[in-house]
């Protein structure tokens, strides 16, 4: 009996918008239900009367051609009619929106920050975090966006929001998540491709930059997330240093740039590599000749990566803040990486 | 009394002298190249805005290909990027803006106007060769690594990538120079070429088309060229305007960029439906139910396509009052094109309907462009389209009105005037079953991908999660289905040329003016100077003779 009623009455959403995760959402699934509706209705009107004249006024030999008809009153009608139906349609569009796009005064302030190909995520705090967002669930967050490199957008379809993350600029939009779980982050906005075919930066993700930009938001109680971001990032229980930075290497899209096999990437392989000298690009940073590989210059390039770039590539590595315990787990695994 | 005063009956009746008709005028690879006949260049157009089709069109196949499976299927991402580029730049720049236009509006344009040729002869064959230009400058940067920008060529990512993305953005540069000569050119031969009795208020409905799609071209493809040459200048010389390192602004690229593109979207479909219009008619065989509504519609969808540009731009960060007042232009919008699909609907009441291929490909394009147009609402309506954005939902939306409705009127209106163009017929039964091919393999490529879209699926992804690929695996094989029906319809074309019979000289039963002249037509198009003394689709005044002989059984 209940699932009969179930069928009955409207879902909550329409077969094909994904599970919504924020209290926003309901009035755009209403919106996207009702112009769907609607189109069908008008689609199936349109062929219908259009198959049927074509079935019951096939020409015939010797058929009599008269003038078409003139509906004065029908042409005003059906020009008339769609005005108010647009306007009604913007109307409630318009107000849709700006609950998206407006912020209230005591939102929870999340920096996002895009760059090929991963997403920064930094809490009022400082704490800074890669492609895994953690947010308490019945609080409005106030996203404030940017891009290091090209544009990008951060698109969150569970929310039924997106944003371009322009560089040099900041844009804002806001949702507030009701449902506690995990909901997917995309780039929506096309940022080009890593050479060869690397290891998305987000585990499980899909392969290829643009389409590997992805992120995952965790929705929690509000417990959770205090107490996620107090503490710091630190080693997993059970981990070595060089294990460590094995995963931090993956967690920071290090690997969509720098392969541990010798193989060609966008930037210069880490196998190998420390320890060893490598020849500059005088013409792009201040560094000339050759250096050594080693801590310190493991470190600076993490810090301010255009200060000396490996001859051969682009200087297009954005600078990282990482701690120093995290700089030491990195070192430790590009030694086993001989 | 004939309504249409020209040599036409005797020659339909086979009594008058026979007229060397302009394909056997002259002979030999250098009379086409240097002819300065308005049929011969559209003949020409033809030819070439093919081959770019079908180019663009494997690309399609190979992107398709590419997403039947999640992950490395047949390239890599890098690839794969420049593959869908190479497929929107030549869709756009070299297929369907220059197909109706430059193609079947050449040939058609003067013989509807009853003229000799355009007022332009020679600036139309300049036009033609402006367009190869172009074209070379897209096949030189293909080969020097081509371009992983998108069709679209946003900063900063088109100015700091690897690859020709200076020569493919002169080839579209170089491009919009023919766009806009020939619009000039049919402007004014609309103006000053018509004949005697060709009042404004019978021009036929092709021409109107034409006619607003012409004056977007003269207006806003010079903005289209402005903003390529900057990207141009920022790439080579660093200028900044685009470089927010310097003061620039992004996204002043898109304002730019759609202040044309998104007229350039009107100069796609209104030809499409000038095309629609002549089709319905001749197989009605009656005037379009509210003929002044439908050129005034036109006319007005060029006026707005001017006023909606930032609508491709909801989440790029302008303000909420901007978005807000682009919103309320956009739905301008749907006022003009439901006035025009009613009236087309309305035609059909109590008309003497034959559905032969070309009117099969008029029905097609009403049902696909219901279903283009009405998803355009998600889009126009603000808390929708925030979410649809830049998604497969957009994907499908456009090619709905692109491909289901502009390309299907196109192949409409080659099937209706290849009669006319070549003198010869083609396998009637033949064309049916290649466009049943053609339409259920087109709805099964795009109308999965709204689905796509709504579930978050955004565009340019070379991978996806396991979710999705159910849908992108209908999706490719649909692309098979519609791949069998193209290439079918093509051969079916050459084969006409090679043995179809031939055509009489009105094999559509048409009272379109471009019938009035002989099937093919004459160097000059009438043997005499024609007076159009009833309008184009006066079917209750046109005589049998004027018809010709009944075709329908």
């Amino acid at each position: 009996m209940i699932h009969i009623l179930s069928l009955l009455t409207p879902a909550p959403a329409a077969f094909d918008l994904p599970p919504a995760i924020a209290t926003e959402a309901p009035d755009v699934d209403w919106l996207y239900n009702m112009i769907y509706y609607i189109s069908v209705f008008f689609t199936a009107v349109i062929t219908g009367l259009m198959l049927y004249w074509v079935k019951i006024y096939k020409r015939k030999k010797g058929d009599k051609r008269i003038e078409t008809p003139h509906f004065p009153r029908l042409e005003i009608i059906w020009t008339v009619i769609p005005c108010f139906f647009v306007i009604f349609l913007f109307h409630v569009g318009f107000k849709a929106y700006m609950k998206q796009a407006i912020a209230g005064q005591d939102a929870l302030e999340i920096r996002v920050r895009g760059q090929k190909w991963f997403w920064t995520f930094r809490y009022p705090n400082g704490r800074e975090e890669n492609n895994h967002l953690y947010l308490p669930v019945g609080k409005q967050v106030k996203f404030v966006i940017s891009a290091a490199d090209v544009l990008h957008a951060f698109y969150v379809p569970g929310a039924r929001v997106k944003k371009d993350a322009v560089p040099g600029m900041y844009t804002t939009m806001v949702f507030t998540p009701n449902v506690e779980g995990d909901t997917p982050v995309y780039c929506a906005e096309y940022c080009g491709a890593p050479l060869g075919y690397p290891e998305p930066a987000l585990e499980g993700a899909p392969h290829g930059g643009h389409s590997a930009m992805m992120a995952m938001i965790h929705v929690v109680s509000q417990q959770e997330f205090d107490k996620f971001i107090k503490e710091g990032p630190k080693r997993p229980e059970g981990l070595t240093d060089a294990q460590w930075g094995g995963k931090l290497y993956k967690e920071n899209a290090c690997v969509t740039c720098h392969t541990t096999d010798g193989s060609k990437g966008t930037g210069p392989t880490w196998k190998g590599m420390f320890g060893k000298p490598v020849e500059l690009n005088a013409g792009l940073s201040g560094g000339v000749g050759n250096t050594m590989v080693d801590e310190a210059y493991v470190r600076e390039s993490i810090a301010k990566p255009q200060a000396k770039v490996v001859m051969g590539f682009n200087p297009v590595m954005p600078p990282y803040n990482l701690t120093d315990k995290q700089i030491d787990a990195i070192i430790e695994y590009m030694k086993t990486l001989q | 009394m004939a309504a249409i005063t020209t040599d036409q009956h005797g020659h339909g009746h086979g009594s008058g002298e026979p007229d060397v008709d302009y394909i056997r005028k002259s002979k030999g690879l250098m009379s086409w190249l240097i002819t300065l006949d308005h049929k011969r260049i559209g003949v020409m157009y033809l030819i070439s805005v093919m081959v770019f089709f079908v180019f663009a069109g494997v690309m399609a196949l190979l992107v398709r290909a590419e997403l039947f499976t999640p992950g490395r299927t047949l390239m890599d991402p890098d690839t794969y990027n420049r593959v869908f580029t190479l497929h929107g730049v030549v869709m756009v720049f070299f297929f369907i803006i220059p197909a109706v236009p430059a193609a079947l509006g050449n040939f058609v344009l003067p013989i509807m106007l009853g003229a000799k040729d355009v007022a332009f002869p020679r600036l139309n064959l300049l036009s033609y060769y402006i367009y190869v230009l172009g074209g070379c400058f897209g096949i030189f940067s293909m080969i020097n690594g081509a371009v992983d920008t998108g069709w679209t060529f946003y900063t900063p990512y088109s100015t700091t990538t690897n690859g020709a993305v200076v020569w493919m953005v002169m080839a579209a540069f170089i491009a919009g120079f023919s766009s806009i000569l020939t619009g000039v050119n049919f402007i004014v031969t609309i103006h000053k070429l018509r004949a005697p009795g060709l009042t404004w208020s019978r021009l036929p409905l092709f021409l109107w088309g034409i006619y607003a799609t012409s004056i977007l071209q003269v207006l806003a493809t010079p903005v289209l060229a402005i903003t390529l040459l900057l990207l141009m200048l920022e790439r080579t010389m660093d200028i900044g305007i685009f470089d927010p390192h310097k003061g620039g602004d992004p996204v002043l690229f898109q304002h730019f960029f759609w202040f044309y593109s998104h007229p350039a979207v009107y100069i796609m479909i209104l030809p499409g439906m000038a095309i629609v219009n002549e089709i319905i008619a001749t197989f009605t065989h009656r005037k379009i139910m509210g003929y002044r509504a439908v050129f005034i519609s036109s006319l007005a969808l060029a006026l707005f396509s001017f006023l909606v540009w930032a609508h491709h731009m909801f989440t790029s960060g302008m303000s909420e009052y901007a978005n807000m007042v682009f919103s309320a232009l956009t739905f301008l919008v749907a006022i003009p094109s439901g006035v025009k699909v009613f009236n087309w609907t309305g035609t059909l009441y109590k008309a003497s309907i034959w559905v032969a291929s070309p009117m099969l490909y008029g029905l097609a394009f009403l049902f696909q462009f219901c279903i283009g147009g009405l998803t355009g609402l998600f889009l126009a309506t603000l808390a929708t389209d925030i979410h649809l954005h830049d998604t497969y939902f957009v994907v499908a939306h456009f090619h709905y009105v692109m491909v289901g409705s502009t390309v299907f009127a196109f192949f409409g209106g080659l099937h209706y005037w290849w009669p006319k163009m070549t003198g010869k017929l083609y396998d009637e039964k033949t064309a049916k079953i290649c466009f049943w091919l053609i339409f259920v393999g087109y709805n099964t490529v795009f109308l999965p991908q709204f689905v796509l879209g709504s579930r978050g699926m955004p565009r340019r992804y070379y991978d996806y999660l396991p979710q999705f690929q159910f849908l992108h695996q209908v999706s490719t094989v649909g692309s098979w289905i519609l791949a069998i029906g193209g290439f079918w319809m093509l051969f079916m074309f050459v084969q006409s040329l090679r043995n179809g019979k031939k055509s009489p000289w009105n094999p559509w039963n048409s009272a379109g003016y471009e019938w009035g002249s002989p099937t093919p037509p004459p160097l000059e198009n009438f043997n005499k100077q024609p007076v159009f003394t009833r309008g184009p689709y006066d079917y209750h005044l046109a005589t049998d003779a004027e018809l010709g002989e009944e075709q329908v059984k």
